[in-house]
């Protein structure tokens, strides 16, 4: 059987987070009642026009300068002609010859652990764009309904090169351009209210052949798991198609999350003649370095660079740095730990973070940004088991009761509570005298050469202080004594 | 009253003499009368203008008056104006009532002027004659059977009929210059980006300019203070220090240069208004004025390039008029794409259909090179070769229509004819530069204008040029008989 070999670009819409339209006043917010968010420029009235926002094209330069690409000192505003209900204007003011990013790149990690493998995913560009409006086809009595607020909700579409080899590469993509758009702060990444939307462009050819099969594309794929699904759908149905001598034909496909399959919506043969042309009303955009300059000193401080930060500072391994750097939030949260805990504790405070704190988070189903523990919370409770004031075990008992809002720090709880670990070597002597005299059944059955006894004696001593004896203290002290 | 200028009139409002109410109402009443043989007027709302002026009787009762308040105006039917219908000339915008002012009316109406109506207009301002428009041809002041030019018709009628003092136009490729030249009118076309486009219905958006149409420089200078100005919702807008317009109105002219394209003086003019343009030059010439030849060599590529360029940018343009959410909707359709082409096809005239048409193709796949970048290279080599006349010149003067006023339907049935109506104006546009139409006699009882070119933001120079050749003669000053 033939060997093939599948090859995948993708072109993401990415709303920028900007408060205003990107040619007009109007605010961006999602949920509003239709067309209370569409003013006079929004609905296209007869003699408006469109006016940049500057804010939009910060978004833009942020952007072009995390993926290292170029940032165009000029690019130029085109209009798309088409005739659409949600479409006020008859065009859509978009950027064509000349986009404001050209090039750049974003690495991905495949797999986890020892076997993970890196590979760059080659940008072609990112430009501009404003988005279109809804059409309502429910509650119209046959009619269709239009609804204008996203109309001129500033985008910024990414293209990349048809670099991709698997549906697992194009959501591993996916998923860190997510991340990225997130972490410079361009877009909320909501992609159930459509912030982040991926069209996916798949073809296959037989493995070795240096020429693109047909591609197909897979139009507005909002969620990482249905894009898995639908290439994969798309991948098998090409192969299938092409080996039962049919012939893959241009097209556009909409995938259906119901029966995990995708349809063609239109083919090539009713492709638009877009017929772009620089807008008139619009200057060219022209960026200086100024600008470029101003916006990479607000910029933070990008992924790959803190990982290899935490990496070197924190004596991290490269699993848990990556994890640690998958967004902003938890980077800056895991820093604010260990500048209270120490970075002796760093360690620790990683192992904390992304076991105990987010297993915490997820039962309650809260995101961290909401966690009722806060970094410097977590930080302070790192430490007291650092400097061996508290065990790891009560050290649980205190993150609950920090959760749970009982204090408002680690050392307050284990004041209040009385749970500082018992470490007085004479003190713990005196515990286990006191446990071996009151149970010589057991000390015999360990004399008798049972294990087991052992542990339970373990057990007694550290029920006998509510657990806050050093349990390897205990261990040593009653080993010496049994000895 | 009603031949007065506009300066005069506004003596005339402080002296107490009239007011501003009864001023607007001289009008309202004259437009009553004879409007309905001109057609200058699309729409006509006393009840509106009279309030506009009883607000401007106010302001100036509170001593707040400037030059222009209390002044009645007539507004092209391009501007949206807050709660007027707004045409653009079109069955199209028909039911269109503007919820919004241009900016150029927002200028007006803090200035306290008065809008007096909208005034009739090639549709969407696609002609040279004024007989695309969907409300019917205006009809000449000077000769009824001939037409007003366009696309600012209505507004050269009004002003020429004495149904206003004075009126705005828009200019694409000659539609204030051309009217203006044939009913006796000073027009004055400002450099691209001196006067807001926001609210003034895009026709080709890279050319499309507003400007003042009234009897004389003087009152075009006073206009054009009010209209120009930097404007943050116009994108095209110049920023620029405001300046006053009529500063160097009475500047001699001693020593000015004037290049005479010699393009603009071979074939295609009628010999009739070659004479009197260069009567108009000797009369700078005694002025103090030199003239010197300069050449224009891509002037001939000119219409060409427009009615590729003018075409393409109004295609998309237009594409807003789909019958969704605003203007005409054809009442019967089967689907979507059914009730869009239905409702343009019923909304638009042939002559926009026939932009739309010429303006689709030329930005199609695989001939956009061909037709729209080419006829970009040409706008560069016009505006070059312009560049270049003016190192040898201050202003540049020529015909400014080849012939004076024509039949009306002489020219309709022929497109390529009534292009070449605009074959001396449509350049300035595509270069971006200030032009004006001075009257400057008369053939035949037909008035005929003289064109004046001049630099990037020169418009005070023109209009001195223009004022100190009105101060000497008196083409300007004459008004159609049996009007007055």
């Amino acid at each position: 059987m033939k060997q093939w070999e599948v090859v995948i670009g993708i072109e993401t819409h990415v709303q920028l987070s900007t408060q205003s339209k990107i040619f007009s006043g109007s605010s961006t917010a999602f949920g509003a009642e239709p067309n209370v968010q569409a003013n006079a420029v929004d609905i296209a009235l007869p003699g408006v026009l469109p006016v940049l926002n500057k804010g939009a094209v910060d978004c833009a330069i942020r952007f072009g300068l995390a993926v290292e690409a170029e940032v165009a000192p000029k690019s130029v505003f085109a209009r798309k002609n088409y005739f659409y209900p949600d479409l006020p204007k008859g065009y859509q003011i978009s950027q064509y010859e000349l986009p404001v990013v050209v090039g750049g790149k974003v690495n991905i990690t495949l797999g986890q652990g020892d076997t993970a493998t890196e590979k760059t995913i080659n940008l072609t560009r990112a430009h501009l764009e404003e988005d279109a409006g809804k059409s309502l086809h429910e509650d119209f009595h046959g009619k269709t309904g239009i609804d204008l607020n996203r109309a001129g909700t500033p985008l910024l579409e990414i293209v990349t090169e048809p670099d991709m080899r698997s549906s697992a590469e194009a959501v591993a993509y996916a998923k860190a351009l997510h991340a990225l758009v997130r972490w410079i702060g361009i877009c909320d990444g909501n992609m159930q209210e459509g912030s982040f939307r991926c069209d996916a462009n798949v073809s296959v050819r037989p493995l070795g052949q240096k020429e693109f099969g047909t591609r197909r594309e897979i139009k507005n794929l909002n969620s990482f798991r249905f894009m898995q699904q639908a290439i994969d759908y798309e991948v098998q149905w090409q192969i299938a198609t092409i080996e039962d001598g049919g012939r893959i034909e241009q097209a556009t496909v909409l995938f259906d999350p119901d029966t995990g399959e995708t349809r063609a919506m239109r083919s090539k043969e009713d492709a638009h003649d877009y017929r772009y042309f620089p807008d008139p009303d619009l200057l060219p955009l022209i960026i200086d370095r100024d600008w470029v300059e101003r916006t990479r000193s607000a910029m933070p401080e990008l992924p790959a660079a803190k990982k290899q930060r935490f990496m070197a500072d924190y004596n991290l391994s490269a699993y848990d740095a990556t994890t640690l750097t998958s967004s902003l939030e938890i980077a800056d949260y895991y820093e604010a730990a260990v500048a209270v805990a120490g970075n002796a504790a760093a360690k620790p405070c990683a192992n904390w973070v992304m076991v105990d704190l987010a297993a915490r988070l997820n039962k309650d189903g809260k995101e961290l940004a909401d966690s009722p523990v806060s970094a410097a919370q977590l930080g302070g409770l790192v430490a007291r088991i650092a400097d061996n004031t508290i065990s790891n075990n009560i050290a649980k008992k205190v993150f609950e009761a920090l959760w749970n809002g009982e204090g408002r720090s680690a050392d307050e709880i284990i004041e209040k509570q009385g749970l500082k670990q018992i470490t007085d070597t004479g003190a713990i002597e005196a515990l286990i005298d006191g446990v071996l005299a009151a149970n010589e059944a057991m000390v015999a059955e360990f004399r008798a050469g049972k294990e087991k006894a052992f542990n339970a004696l373990v057990g007694q001593a550290m029920k006998a202080t509510k657990g806050k004896a050093n349990p390897q203290q205990v261990n040593e002290l009653l080993r010496k004594k049994l000895g | 009253m009603i031949t007065r200028s506009l300066s005069s009139l506004a003596q005339a409002l402080a002296a107490k003499e009239i007011s501003s109410v009864e001023l607007t109402q001289l009008y309202l009443d004259r437009i009553a009368r004879l409007n309905p043989s001109v057609n200058a007027y699309i729409t006509v709302d006393a009840e509106k203008s009279l309030a506009q002026a009883q607000a401007a009787d106010a302001l100036r009762a509170a001593g707040q008056a400037g030059p222009l308040t209390g002044i009645p105006l007539a507004q092209k039917d391009i501007f949206c104006a807050k709660g007027w219908l707004t045409t653009c000339g079109s069955k199209m915008l028909g039911n269109f009532v503007s919820p919004y002012d241009a900016t150029v009316i927002e200028r007006f109406n803090a200035a306290g002027s008065v809008i007096l109506g909208k005034t009739n207009m090639d549709e969407f301002a696609m002609g040279s004659s004024n007989e695309t428009s969907y409300f019917g041809s205006v009809k000449n002041p000077w000769d009824n059977a001939r037409v007003p030019g366009g696309s600012s018709g209505g507004s050269a009628a009004a002003v020429a009929a004495l149904l206003a003092p004075a009126a705005t136009g828009t200019d694409t490729g000659g539609s204030i210059r051309q009217p203006a030249a044939l009913c006796n009118l000073t027009g004055l076309k400002p450099t691209y980006g001196v006067v807001s486009r926001y609210g003034m219905i895009a026709f080709a958006s890279s050319l499309d300019q507003g400007g003042p149409m009234a009897r004389s420089a003087e009152d075009c200078a006073l206009l054009l203070n009010t209209m120009a100005g930097f404007d943050e919702r116009d994108s095209t807008s110049l920023d620029r220090p405001a300046e006053d317009y009529g500063r160097d109105l009475e500047k001699p002219l001693a020593g000015l240069k004037i290049g005479l394209p010699k393009e603009f003086f071979g074939e295609g003019c009628t010999p009739e208004v070659m004479a009197l343009v260069e009567a108009a030059i000797a009369e700078y010439r005694k002025l103090g004025a030199e003239t010197v030849e300069v050449s224009l060599p891509n002037m001939k590529l000119s219409v060409p390039a427009y009615y590729v360029i003018a075409p393409a940018e109004a295609s998309s343009n237009l594409s807003r008029f789909d019958g969704v959410r605003y203007g005409y909707r054809a009442p019967e359709y089967a689907d979507l794409s059914d009730m869009y082409s239905k409702s343009r096809a019923q909304g638009f005239g042939a002559e926009v259909k026939r932009r739309i048409l010429i303006g689709t193709y030329v930005l199609s796949h695989g001939y956009y090179d061909a037709y729209y970048l080419q006829a970009q290279r040409i706008r560069r080599l016009i505006a070059n070769d312009f560049v270049e006349a003016f190192k040898q010149c201050d202003v540049i003067m020529g015909p400014t229509s080849p012939s004076t006023a024509f039949k009306l339907g002489e020219r309709a049935a022929d497109p390529v004819q009534m292009y070449l109506s605009d074959i001396y104006t449509i350049a300035v546009n595509l270069a971006g530069l200030p032009g004006m139409s001075v009257p400057c006699g008369f053939a035949g009882g037909l008035p005929a204008g003289l064109q004046l070119i001049g630099d990037y933001f020169s418009e005070a120079k023109l209009l001195n040029v223009a004022h100190r050749y009105q101060q000497v003669t008196d083409w300007h000053l004459q008004h159609p008989a049996g009007l007055v």
